[in-house]
């Protein structure tokens, strides 16, 4: 009898269990390490798969510890789909969990922020907004107005520095990162995902939008966590991020 | 619904290069002697950006012809219902010029292994990938291509050499074969069979497209050579050679370069494609 796929898969994964029996070189011979090439098929492709999405990480633990990881991870998290490109959304957990990286606790936000720009690489289209057309509705309009975000748009909160650690990890030249909490924007101008450092109130304020608030209920939200909150510099940011797709006037509200 | 953006109902009969968004300016800038390409289907299944705006403008210019690596057509299970609507919206959308598919299973209990693993041929096995293919015909809405594997074991239990089993699936199916002469050369020499007696039984008349790409080298436990399908080279003398011996029994075909791990500059894949061309060219008409 030939081994089940339940078998094949088994030993594809776990590299101590036995090769399946009914295999054979094709002249009667079993089949050995012929099985081994489909078990590095399987594990050299989605190791690949992860270092091709998690680059800051591999370059914080080191490429051979990152290998060592993925071979860990791919083993306990085979993707679910074969859209490869989604492969790792475990993967932040996972750091968070693997005990001989406690020490590097900031490893979980990282990844969360490379799968988060992933998305926004991947996520659907859609035109922004000219940039005056904000300017242009009268104050009280514009306090009631809701932003509609662009699909691509990811905020991220951390109690790490996690966009300096990020950026030290993928420019070595970039400043060390200092011991602050630290909020990330991910935007799509075009095709290339931009992070970038959220101010003080940042992403209360944008979390507000997304969840349908008024202009000015996410104002004061965000004035609730910090006083100083810039809502010019804000929407700047939004509208050279191109992330701002339709702004819905009161009256729509209802519907 | 995006619009349907390709205007090629069928690929020509000449050289193709499985695509790299890192080529995307060359072949806009100068694609001879290239005149289709192919794509891996699960590359364009994201909701936008940079990929699908690529595809879109490619195809406008070049039939493209989708390739899937993931459907997992030997499965046990029965086909992933998500996967195969996914598979129809880029068919439809994109109307390609050709899909094509893979003899081989991927996804078990819901694990996917990015890998192509084998399958017995068996009456059983060919019942099954039989209903599998009419399923996937049936959703898509016109005939897929089947690709033989390359082998590197043998299963005890098969009954049919795997020319017999593609030639009863595209007999029960008629769905037509991607005759892989790369994969054709590694399992012949991995299962020490005669490739061109493997090329000389199988359909040729249902082949509508070939694929050429490059092998590694290792041994078995027995010091017997163990090729390995990896796609990170210049496709292989003795393989351009079988490809001579197939186009002389076929005539001509598109037939496709693929180059998926260490992917070199476009003017070293272009070469490939002119050696692929000039291959073409001595076919009698």
């Amino acid at each position: 009898m030939s081994p089940t796929q339940t078998v094949f898969h088994r030993a594809l994964l776990d590299g101590s269990a036995p090769i399946p029996d009914g295999l054979s070189d094709g002249q009667g011979r079993a089949a050995g390490r012929r099985f081994d090439v489909y078990r590095n098929n399987v594990a050299v492709s989605l190791t690949e798969a992860l270092e091709v999405g998690f680059p800051a990480i591999r370059s914080l633990i080191g490429p051979e510890n990152f290998k060592k990881v993925a071979g860990l991870y791919l083993r306990q998290h085979p993707p679910s789909t074969p859209m490869i490109m989604q492969y790792g959304t475990e993967f932040p957990d996972f750091l968070e969990r693997f005990a001989p990286l406690s020490h590097l606790r900031y490893l979980g936000d990282v990844a969360r922020l490379e799968q988060a720009q992933r998305e926004a690489y991947h996520a659907a289209d859609r035109a922004p907004v000219e940039a005056d057309r904000l300017e242009r509705l009268s104050p009280d309009l514009m306090a009631q107005a809701r932003l509609e975000l662009a699909p691509a748009l990811r905020v991220l909160r951390s109690p790490w520095p996690v966009h300096g650690i990020w950026r030290y990890a993928c420019d070595g030249g970039a400043p060390k990162p200092s011991a602050v909490a630290e909020d990330v924007l991910i935007t799509r101008p075009e095709f290339d995902p931009v992070v970038q450092l959220l101010p003080p109130g940042g992403a209360v304020f944008v979390t507000a939008l997304l969840s349908a608030q008024s202009l000015s209920d996410a104002v004061d939200a965000a004035l609730g966590e910090a006083q100083d909150f810039d809502l010019a510099g804000m929407l700047s940011l939004l509208l050279t991020g191109r992330a701002i797709t339709a702004i819905f006037p009161p009256k729509e509200q209802a519907t | 619904m995006l619009d349907a953006v390709s205007h090629f109902p069928t690929l020509p009969a000449g050289p193709g290069v499985g695509y790299k968004p890192q080529h995307f300016t060359a072949i806009l800038d100068d694609p001879r002697p290239v005149e289709w390409l192919e794509i891996h289907a699960e590359n364009y299944m994201g909701d936008g950006g940079r990929p699908l705006a690529q595809l879109r403008h490619l195809a406008e210019q070049f039939p493209i012809s989708v390739h899937g690596v993931g459907l997992s057509i030997g499965g046990e299970g029965r086909l992933d219902p998500d996967h195969l609507s996914r598979l129809r919206y880029l068919c439809d959308w994109l109307q390609p010029a050709s899909f094509s598919e893979h003899l081989a299973w991927s996804t078990h209990d819901s694990h996917f292994l990015n890998d192509l693993l084998p399958l017995p041929y068996t009456g059983e096995t060919l019942t099954r990938v039989a209903d599998h293919i009419d399923a996937l015909q049936e959703t898509i809405g016109r005939k897929m291509l089947l690709e033989n594997p390359s082998s590197y074991l043998a299963f005890d239990e098969s009954t049919y050499s795997e020319t017999e089993f593609l030639t009863e699936v595209a007999r029960r199916t008629g769905c037509g074969l991607l005759l892989d002469v790369n994969n054709v050369f590694v399992s012949a020499t991995n299962l020490d069979l005669d490739p061109r007696a493997y090329i000389d039984a199988f359909p040729l008349a249902q082949v509508g497209e070939i694929h050429l790409g490059g092998h590694d080298e290792d041994h078995d436990d027995h010091g017997a050579p163990l090729l390995i399908d990896s796609h990170g080279r210049e496709v292989a003398d003795p393989v351009w050679a079988l490809l001579d011996h197939t186009l002389a029994r076929a005539g001509a075909r598109p037939l496709l370069i693929e180059w998926d791990s260490d992917v070199p500059d476009w003017h070293v894949l272009a070469a490939e494609a002119q050696r692929a061309a000039n291959a073409l060219q001595q076919v009698p008409a």
